[in-house]
């Protein structure tokens, strides 16, 4: 077959050329999804088929009483009222605890991002380096490390209890200990998108507040806490979602009456193998919270953060 | 510039060429032949296509249908860097990464040129950079920054150099001196420049022939002058510089001149300024060639005339600009020099407006008097010769800027 | 200033004030002329409340580090090194007395090199084909990369323990251990690694790659030359983020691990029977090293902003949003 040596590119009927982001790089159609191909592949291989396989798992019943025996599959949704019944409470605890440390941090992050965007002036790279700074060490030894901090004779518990402040006398292996360090652990990543979306408001709008007769606290609540929304919500939701699931503190520093939901899955399936249960669980957390967040950010009007 | 023999280049020719994004045409069956070692000039309003015609000459931008030729080489399907074009884009995009000496000889690399060295220093030279040699592109001002995107391009000897708004990111008074730069190279090194702006003074500065773009066509196309004197549609007239247009009918016409008669008044054209067969025209002159008479004055024999009421006078120094409203309910404006003591005319004042008939230019009827002008300078919106003999314009409230 | 605190004090005698017992309504009325020590530092904790709690929530912050720092150099009475007993160089000049430390944070390194390579290699590719490609099922990739970061670590690691405990044929069952762990950790880090580099990349003006282009530099040259230079400080950044990911990861691996252990799971481990020094040692060399790291990074990064600022920045775009964009999604994820 003869092909005309200058052949006519142009398709002059034709469809229009969508305008792409870089034009003249977007020559191949394959191109994207060659790209894509590797990572999307391990993705759906090792993330989605593994949440098939949990739910799939959930719905397993066992062969017989010896968990050596394994599971069969027979869409055995007992499995989750089973897994509710027993292990409601720590459930209920995941999120009332992951909620309570949320609430901690957003109270201390706020007033510390607002300081880092609009008040340190030529300190602000330094001080964002020093909130990132704390987890590069270790998350378990820095956890491990409250237990130190929070011991029975410790400055910290001798300064509390000198105040009056504790019921129980100890911080250590009670549910504070848990939230302190669930608030301790999550707090860069309040911070951190707090401080990017407080740093894109102009300080003007502040002054032009002021200028508008609006005392101090009126101007924060109309002008930047609105403005923050984004931030906001996306710090709360970054440390709400591994919150609920963290078990890590729970174990470290609280007692076994103050066990959450991970440390159940955790040892429902390494310690009991109760696989459906523990993937009941697992499943139920997953849903939760993806429930929650999705109120959360519609209530919240800012569905684009997804 | 002893080694840098003046270059043998061809023509550059587009031929309806047009770029669709959706249904919208932003440029439309357009058909140019820009000479070969000119200082062409693409003008426009944003939005009007110059820059989509630029990046589809460089390859950037697929056109939807027609072709560029170079001389006899079609060039409409060759990636960018298999065409004998540079550019020098708005903003410059120098590559942040490497010094001013990487980012001129980036070019010759590719190509894996000889003598890199050498003709790298020598285009620094040519654009006044040698000292800057080793400097970021970061750490040198707007007006460096512009003459480096320039040595960049032009150190490939290409057959055309295109140049995407060059000038805007600087300051007037450097705009001014870079104009002066870039004129004295391309008479330098004789390749032909095609050079987009929306700065009208710009085009008439710098380019041999400027071409008025308009909603993807080109409107008209001339040497600066010519443009100017004689435009030949009411964008024209006043995408380039100022102009009073107002409606007319043809009563006579000879080979030398055409006789038009405006809500009574006779006006005389030259036959060559008259853009159009039709007998309903819009006539035009520009603000600078209207004077103003006192009541009583005397007016040369001659002169086309109207008459008015004055209803703004500023002064800006060199002159001063008047605001003449007809008694047909359209405002004139008028630039006069500061000479003479003669006692200026006030506000509220009737004047005669004479001008020579040979300063006037005749547009077709049928063009909207408003075209060209901005948006947000217009008080009154767009309207026709039609609309004017109707008397349907309403007079401004206020005054336009100047 | 309206603030009567603030009015400058003119200095003059000091005025009895203790010694009369009734006051004059005008002095009441006027501004106080001279503050007391009591009103001055009322005055300072009030003008400086934001920078106190600031301060504050930073001693939050570094206390637990500087208690791991701290205990690097005790010498425990007992197994638990949980007291302060006396100060010691033992464990930094001997870090592998126990050589299962050691071992453990070989393993963790390991896997995190590889993790980090091709994690970061899997998402730069996703990122440069969302950024520089239009296609199809583009909403639907968005969403399987943000998936895997709002999904709590318990549940991404069970499920794989489940995919894996589901992978068997006749008698031969998927083996827990070094590759389990590797195939988890790249999973988890290509996430993050594409929401890095897409910021950096989405910042990058286009028109340095066209002008590449129109300089004679084909598909390859322009990759090579102008693009990759240009994106790879976030690649950098993206991979020292899968690195510290993966080598801290703790939750996902201990579902996956078998019997293989890595430096947080030692930590987990000895955390029951005492946490020799040894480990509050490597974290401490974490952390400094960490920080060197980022303070190398921060002050190159400052350099060139500050030159970009005074030149009229055909650079400038992007490389100031990347930092918190990439410090967002750093942000999603703890251990």
């Amino acid at each position: 077959m003869q092909i005309p040596a200058s052949s006519p590119a142009i398709d002059v009927a034709g469809v229009p050329t969508p305008a792409a982001p870089a034009p003249g790089l977007t020559r191949g159609r394959a191109v994207p999804y060659w790209l894509l191909l590797p990572g999307m592949l391990w993705l759906t291989v090792f993330f989605v088929v593994p949440l098939v396989s949990l739910f799939a798992t959930s719905l397993q019943s066992p062969v017989s009483d010896n968990p050596d025996d394994g599971y069969y599959f027979n869409w055995d949704f007992s499995n989750y009222s089973e897994a509710l019944s027993r292990y409601g409470e720590q459930y209920v605890r995941s999120f009332v605890f992951a909620g309570l440390a949320t609430l901690l941090a957003l109270a201390i992050a706020y007033p510390l991002a607002y300081f880092i965007a609009f008040k340190a002036g030529r300190w602000k790279a330094l001080l964002l380096v020093l909130v990132v700074a704390p987890f590069f060490a270790s998350f378990l030894i820095r956890t491990y490390a409250w237990r130190t901090i929070l011991a029975d004779e410790g400055f910290v518990v001798d300064l509390l209890n000198a105040l009056n402040l504790l019921p129980q006398d100890r911080v250590l292996n009670t549910p504070l200990a848990v939230v302190t360090g669930i608030t301790y652990n999550f707090l860069p990543f309040m911070i951190l998108p707090l401080y990017a979306s407080l740093d894109k408001i102009d300080p003007r709008l502040a002054e032009a507040g002021a200028d508008l007769y609006a005392k101090p606290l009126t101007t924060f609540r109309k002008v930047i806490w609105p403005l923050s929304m984004p931030g906001v919500v996306a710090g709360t939701l970054l440390t709400f979602i591994p919150a609920a699931g963290d078990y890590i503190n729970a174990r470290l520093l609280g007692s076994t009456n103050d066990r959450m939901i991970g440390s159940v899955i955790d040892s429902q399936f390494i310690i009991v193998r109760d696989y459906p249960i523990a993937s009941a669980l697992s499943f139920l957390l997953m849903a939760t919270i993806l429930i929650l967040v999705t109120i959360y950010v519609r209530r919240a009007g800012t569905e684009d953060l997804l | 510039m002893a080694s840098q023999s003046v270059k043998q280049v061809e023509d550059l020719h587009l031929v309806r060429l047009t770029k669709r994004y959706g249904e919208h045409a932003a440029v439309d069956d357009l058909s140019l032949t820009i000479p070969a070692g000119s200082f062409f000039a693409l003008l426009g309003p944003s939005g009007c296509g110059k820059t989509t015609t630029l990046r589809m000459v460089a390859g950037l931008e697929v056109p939807t249908a027609g072709m560029i030729r170079i001389g006899e080489q079609d060039i409409t399907a060759l990636r960018p860097y298999k065409r004998p074009v540079n550019t020098v884009f708005q903003s410059y995009a120098l590559f942040p990464h490497m010094d001013i000496f990487e980012n001129v000889a980036f070019g010759l690399r590719r190509r894996g040129e000889k003598n890199i060295e050498a003709r790298v220093n020598e285009m620094l030279e040519l654009v006044e950079l040698t000292p800057m040699a080793r400097r970021k592109p970061a750490q040198m001002s707007g007006g460096q920054q512009q003459r480096v995107a320039v040595a960049r391009a032009l150190i490939n000897r290409p057959d055309v150099l295109l140049l995407d708004e060059p000038l805007g990111a600087l300051d007037l008074k450097l705009r001014r001196q870079m104009q002066i730069e870039l004129k004295r190279i391309q008479t330098e090194v004789g390749i032909t420049f095609v050079h987009v702006t929306h700065d009208q003074e710009e085009a008439m500065t710098m380019a041999d022939t400027v071409a008025v773009m308009n909603a993807g066509r080109i409107e008209q196309l001339g040497a600066p002058q010519e443009l100017y004197d004689t435009p030949r549609t009411a964008f024209a007239a006043n995408f380039l510089g100022q102009s009073n247009l107002f409606p007319g009918q043809v009563v006579a016409r000879d080979a030398q001149s055409v006789q038009i008669r405006a809500f009574g008044q006779q006006v005389l054209l030259p036959a060559t300024k008259l853009s159009t067969d039709s007998d309903r025209v819009i006539v035009g002159v520009r603000p600078e060639k209207l004077h103003l008479h006192r009541a009583g004055g005397a007016v040369p024999e001659g002169r086309n005339t109207l008459t008015g009421v004055v209803t703004d006078a500023s002064f800006v120094g060199v002159s001063t600009q008047y605001l003449v409203a007809t008694p047909w309910g359209q405002e004139l404006i008028a630039f006069e020099q500061n000479m003479g003591s003669a006692e200026r005319p006030g506000v509220g004042e009737t004047v005669t407006v004479s001008w020579e008939p040979a300063h006037s230019f005749g547009l077709d009827g049928s063009d909207d008097l408003n075209a060209g002008i901005d948006d947000d300078l217009l008080e009154v919106g767009h309207y026709t010769a039609a609309d004017v003999e109707a008397g349907l314009v309403p007079a401004p409230a206020t005054v336009p800027g100047g | 200033m309206a603030d009567p605190t603030s009015t400058p004090v003119v200095p003059g005698p000091r005025e009895p004030r203790l010694a009369s017992t009734t006051l004059d309504p005008a002095l009441l009325a006027a501004p106080p002329a001279r503050e007391s020590g009591v009103q001055r530092s009322v005055r300072w904790v009030r003008e400086h409340t934001l920078a106190l709690y600031s301060a504050l929530a930073l001693v939050y912050m570094f206390l637990p580090v500087a208690v791991v720092v701290l205990f690097s150099f005790n010498d425990p009475a007992g197994r638990q090194n949980t007291r302060w007993n006396e100060f010691s160089l033992d464990a930094w000049t001997n870090i592998c007395k126990d050589p299962t430390i050691c071992r453990s944070v070989g393993v963790s390194v390991s896997i995190a090199l590889v993790a980090t390579i091709v994690g970061t290699i899997l998402g730069t590719m996703i990122s440069f084909a969302l950024v520089r490609h239009r296609f199809r099922g583009r909403a639907s990739t968005n969403l399987l990369i943000f998936l895997p970061m709002a999904t709590p670590e318990v549940v991404l690691g069970s499920s794989l323990l489940a995919l894996f405990l589901n992978m068997y044929w006749g008698n031969w069952q998927m083996p827990l251990g070094f590759w389990t762990i590797l195939i988890a950790h790249i999973m988890f880090v290509i996430s993050f690694v594409v929401v890095t580099v897409k910021a950096r990349l989405a910042g990058l003006d286009p028109r340095l790659e066209q002008a590449a282009m129109d300089l004679y530099a084909d598909e390859k040259a322009t990759f090579r030359y102008v693009t990759l230079p240009l994106v790879a400080p976030g690649i950098m950044g993206a991979a020292l983020l899968a690195f510290s990911l993966s080598f801290d990861d703790f939750i996902i691996t201990n579902f996956n691990s078998g019997s293989t252990v890595t430096f947080p799971m030692y930590i987990w481990g000895a955390a029951q029977r005492g946490i020799p020094p040894q480990v509050n040692v490597i974290a401490s060399i974490m952390f400094f090293g960490a920080l060197a790291i980022v303070l190398l990074a921060q002050v190159l990064g400052a350099r060139r902003r500050r030159v970009v600022a005074r030149g009229t920045g055909s650079v400038a775009s992007g490389a100031a949003g990347t930092a918190p964009v990439a410090a967002e999604e750093l942000a999603r994820r703890p251990s």
